[in-house]
């Protein structure tokens, strides 16, 4: 039996098989979580407004997700007049397909990763831009003033958190040296001070570059306090307003992707990744339990906090995220260099 | 009126900016019913916002004009339903002026803790809806929270949740019982907590500051031209409260502070409601305290009213400003003339000036601090 598993395994690891489990392992992992964050949401919503959220679909409304993407999955596609027909049954794809293949660098154990890219970090920044120009495209495409307001809103807002979020990345990279996600996480290895969080001694301000990272992934899930591109009670549904059924149904699940995406790289670069702080439970638990736990952290914030100023949230990023990024890069490179010519 | 302009293509060779019409409603979420505003944006900048009323106009005016004055008595509380019993308040007032109907005390006194607690209920509705047009789902259900408490004593006296039709001429429809005081009673010691809640968790929070200081600024001089009243005035520094400048029913025998803030911006609008809420919880503590035996109805009111030939007024204080009944009557069972003077109609009507060369959600957030019930504008 054993050995009948074994080789089952073996078999796995080689080439066409890998792809196939790879792929559909993520495809799952992501429809999953988008449902069932959905699910999260909507309960953490009712927690944080002291009503019990869903309940009557399934036990404490655990079925609610299947009966929301039914109901989505019944509506009638309405192609709006006068829209851009093929940008606008692209767009949707366009959100989803990069943080699908996003996820495949992840590692999501110490052997549990699709692939063990040398550039994963740079990969997943690669295709992180082409959400953004997804927006913009349906949005553009839809034949809507408030979808067009919102892509218009969409890009300067992307632009202007890239940047700090990129030599935030720049910095962790300089501090690793390496862009291997897993390599990053090998380098965590300990107890968790150990972890990027902490590592002071290599850049005193190490924590206030992860709440840089962490407020930058924010924004480009396009999150509340963020969300100007979505703004309910100023553009109705922002890019998303000419979108009914799927169409919507997959932007929504690509919010919830992206989230995780975002956590999950929160979580390798600078929460340890697999790494167990105490060496109980395997590594993966620990880091579903890191990731999870920053993705209700964003539930938690949404529920909180009124929606930003769109201008200020600019000014947050030019003024302040961008100027502190960028000391925090240079005071790591001066720190790295003394560092590294005293040993 | 507002006289539609509508852009010819010509005109744009001519136009210094590229502009584009935003519909804003009569469905948009910021809305908040059916109020249409014409944006003309160039990009995120609101060059001219026209407001397009009239989409829920059911003719209160011409119906009152055409029933007998007990008739017309429950539509009063339909124009803005969130304070019904201020608005039934002014109807049964003008009638009682002119037919000369002494109200006894008790009655009266009832009537203030009725509606300052309206008041409150309807404070707590805009303090929500405003939240959520700012992108803070949470505080609205805490609000309503609130408010429910509100609406369950209101239920137990009156039967009505929303739409009150609990005055009468020449006093109330009934007594209120004991449940009724011993829960108002509860309800003010539970309030003061709660808007303190408010003060730390929602008043104080960063963002929220960010958004609403120095926005949208409204000066006295604007409120005075386009006769703002009720909060927005109050929040342009003008202490003006029926209440206390044209004092009605028992208010006069009340010890209670008019709050104005004389920054004039979204902000201040937003702390004088709060603070609002915090006298009106002072008012009914001390028509608690003080409220006498007695009847709740007047001895001799006439089954079938003629009011003496005359023209009468009577203006209260309601949540969203000065709400003022003139009544034209001609000696018959049914008015000559109904003049419903509404503040929300006011209120909106310096959104255009006051919103020239806003950010589209700073705009918005100007409107929601107006605190606009449709049916008010559009009566």
């Amino acid at each position: 039996m054993s050995a009948l598993f074994s080789k089952i395994v073996t078999l796995l690891e080689t080439e066409p098989y890998r792809l196939v489990v790879a792929v559909v392992a993520i495809v799952g992992f992501v429809a999953l979580n988008a449902a069932y964050l959905v699910w999260v949401e909507r309960k953490g919503a009712g927690r944080f407004q002291r009503r019990p959220g869903p309940t009557e679909v399934g036990p404490a409304g655990l079925l609610q997700p299947v009966a929301d993407g039914l109901k989505l999955m019944s509506k009638q596609l309405i192609l709006p007049a006068g829209a851009d027909l093929t940008l606008f049954r692209v767009a949707p794809l366009l959100v989803m397909a990069p943080v699908l293949m996003s996820l495949a660098v992840i590692p999501f154990g110490q052997s549990l990763a699709a692939r063990n890219l040398n550039v994963g970090l740079l990969m997943i920044f690669a295709l992180g831009s082409i959400n953004v120009m997804a927006l913009m495209l349906g949005g553009w495409a839809s034949r809507n003033k408030y979808a067009v307001m919102s892509a218009a809103r969409v890009v300067s807002q992307n632009v202007a958190y890239e940047i700090p979020m990129l030599l935030v990345v720049v910095t962790m990279a300089m501090v690793s040296g390496t862009m291997n996600l897993n390599e990053i996480v090998r380098q965590q290895a300990g107890a968790f001070w150990h972890w990027n969080l902490f590592r002071v001694w290599v850049n005193p301000l190490m924590p206030v570059t992860f709440l840089i990272f962490y407020i930058c992934m924010l924004e480009e899930t396009n999150r509340a306090p963020f969300d100007m591109a979505e703004a309910e009670s100023e553009l109705v549904a922002g890019a998303y307003t000419e979108y009914g059924g799927m169409g919507f149904g997959v932007f929504f699940m690509a919010e919830y992707a992206n989230i995780v995406l975002g956590c999950s790289l929160a979580t390798v670069l600078f929460l340890g990744g697999w790494q167990s702080p105490f060496g109980v439970l395997p590594g993966v638990v620990w880091f579903l339990l890191k990731m999870y736990f920053l993705v209700f952290s964003v539930v938690w914030i949404r529920w909180t906090f009124p929606r930003t100023q769109f201008y200020g949230l600019l000014n947050l990023s030019w003024k302040i995220l961008i100027p502190v990024s960028l000391f925090t890069l240079v005071l790591s490179a001066a720190m790295l260099k003394i560092l590294r010519s005293s040993l | 009126m507002i006289v539609q302009e509508t852009i010819s293509p010509s005109s744009t060779g001519s136009a210094p900016k590229e502009t584009f019409v935003l519909n804003l409603g009569p469905q948009h979420p910021a809305t908040h019913g059916v109020l249409r505003v014409k944006m003309t944006m160039d990009g995120e900048y609101v060059v001219r916002a026209e407001p397009v009323c009239g989409y829920i106009h059911r003719m209160q005016e011409k119906m009152g004009e055409n029933r007998t004055y007990a008739q017309y008595l429950p539509n009063t509380s339909r124009i803005d339903y969130l304070s019904a019993m201020t608005y039934t308040h002014a109807w049964v007032g003008v009638v009682e002026r002119a037919a000369r109907i002494e109200v006894p005390p008790r009655a009266e006194y009832i009537r203030v803790i009725t509606s300052e607690l309206n008041r409150i209920a309807s404070h707590q509705v805009w303090w929500g809806a405003f939240l959520l047009d700012l992108g803070g789902f949470t505080p609205l259900l805490y609000a309503f929270d609130d408010r429910e408490k509100i609406l369950d004593l209101l239920e137990g006296i009156t039967g009505a949740r929303l739409t009150y039709c609990y005055y009468r001429f020449g006093g109330l429809c009934n007594d209120v019982d004991e449940a009724f005081l011993e829960g108002t009673r509860r309800f003010v010691l539970e309030m003061r907590p709660r808007l303190k809640m408010y003060r730390d968790l929602v008043t104080d929070n960063v963002i929220l500051r960010k958004r609403l200081i120095g926005i949208g600024p409204i000066s006295a001089e604007l409120c005075r031209k386009y006769g703002a009243t009720g909060p927005v005035l109050r929040g342009s520094g003008v202490a003006y409260d029926v209440r206390k400048v044209e004092p009605y029913s028992v208010y006069p025998e009340f010890d209670f502070e008019v709050p104005t803030f004389p920054e004039g911006d979204s902000m201040a609008r937003y702390l004088v409601r709060m603070e609002e809420m915090a006298q009106s919880l002072r008012i009914i503590e001390q028509a608690l305290d003080k409220l006498p035996g007695g009847p709740v109805m007047a001895e001799k009111v006439p089954r079938v009213l003629k009011l003496p030939a005359g023209d009468y007024c009577y203006a209260v204080e309601a949540a969203r400003g000065r709400f003022m009944v003139r009544l034209v009557s001609d000696n018959k069972e049914i008015p000559y003339r109904v003049k419903l003077r509404t503040p929300c109609l006011s209120n909106l009507s310096l959104f255009e000036e006051a919103s020239r060369g806003m950010l589209l959600s700073d705009a918005l957030a100007v409107l929601g601090s107006l605190d606009l019930v449709i049916p008010d504008i559009d009566r």
